[in-house]
């Protein structure tokens, strides 16, 4: 099973490396860019078939380490089947 | 005074840490991040500043899976204190001994200075040696030294006196100038400056050896 997780600032915590995109964006002549958030994607490859176990498993992965939780939130994506 | 210095893979200030250490009296042991346990009948833990396993995924967050850090979270949990400086004090808030978290400097750049801090309480044996409101100075060397912590958070730590110092001149964008907070029951700090870098002369400034002698004379009362 392929997993992927999103890992972004919670809504209203200031994300400083965003801001410093959009403004570069702005420099480049994009002018429409109201605004930038940053995160990280994760892809995990796990041995679990199991769908609702892999989730599972992969929330208290986040919860326990992916993710910072006072400051991020997170989003698990199954991708399905190792190609 | 019995103290244990942890060293992690990318730790850079864990010898100056035990020099600060041994310099106000205490004896030191050192200890690597796989061992299990602390040594026996330490008083203190400190956790050292540096780039803990490369600051992967984030500052802190592998080294606060260390093995060693069990012990540390059992040893603060039965009451001994511990004192974490800049990468240290990115381990404390991801193992939750201490609130908040350490997000990237709103300038986005690492600052290399020293800096002008506020003793913003005395109440705790690592600032017992101060009057609330002296400024004292301090360097700091870091990429991701801007606390933030919920409104709630704050409000708590402000209420209970938990703020230990703040910057004069905010370099980092720290929500409300904090450089440092204590625990619930005042024996854990953690602190983004280094005072183990101000402890003689020749650093340009021994500042901060008044936190280690604070620290000595509460210890060896206790």
């Amino acid at each position: 099973m392929k997993v992927r997780v999103h890992v972004m600032l919670k809504d209203g915590v200031l994300d400083p490396q965003g801001e410093a995109v959009k403004h570069a964006l702005g420099t480049l002549g994009f002018a429409g860019v109201q605004g930038v958030r940053q995160g990280k994607v994760i892809e995990l490859d796990l041995a679990a078939t199991d769908r609702a176990a892999a989730e599972a498993e992969v929330k208290a992965m986040c919860e326990k380490l992916l993710a910072n939780t006072v400051i991020e939130k997170y989003t698990v994506e199954l991708m399905g089947e190792t190609a | 005074m019995k103290a244990a210095v942890i060293t992690f893979p990318g730790s850079n200030c864990d010898r100056d840490l035990a020099e600060a250490f041994a310099k106000a009296g205490a004896s030191v042991a050192r200890v690597w991040h796989k061992d299990a346990d602390l040594p026996k009948g330490i008083d203190i833990v400190g956790i050292p500043g540096g780039f803990s396993f490369g600051d992967y995924l984030r500052c802190g967050a592998i080294a606060a899976q260390s093995p060693v850090m069990r012990s540390v979270a059992d040893f603060v949990h039965g009451g001994g204190h511990a004192i974490g400086i800049c990468n240290g004090f990115q381990v404390l808030t991801e193992t939750g001994l201490l609130p908040g978290a350490l997000m990237r400097n709103a300038g986005l750049k690492f600052v290399c200075k020293p800096v002008d801090l506020r003793v913003a309480t005395a109440a705790s044996v690592f600032t017992a040696g101060w009057t609330a409101g002296d400024v004292v100075r301090f360097p700091i060397a870091h990429h991701d030294g801007n606390y933030t912590i919920d409104a709630e958070g704050l409000a708590r730590l402000k209420g209970e006196d938990r703020i230990a110092f703040t910057y004069v001149d905010n370099p980092n964008g720290a929500m409300a100038d904090i450089a440092g907070v204590l625990s619930e029951n005042r024996r854990v700090l953690g602190m983004m400056p280094h005072p183990e870098r101000a402890v003689e002369g020749v650093q340009g400034g021994t500042d901060g050896a008044v936190l280690f002698r604070a620290l000595m004379s509460a210890m060896a009362l206790a």
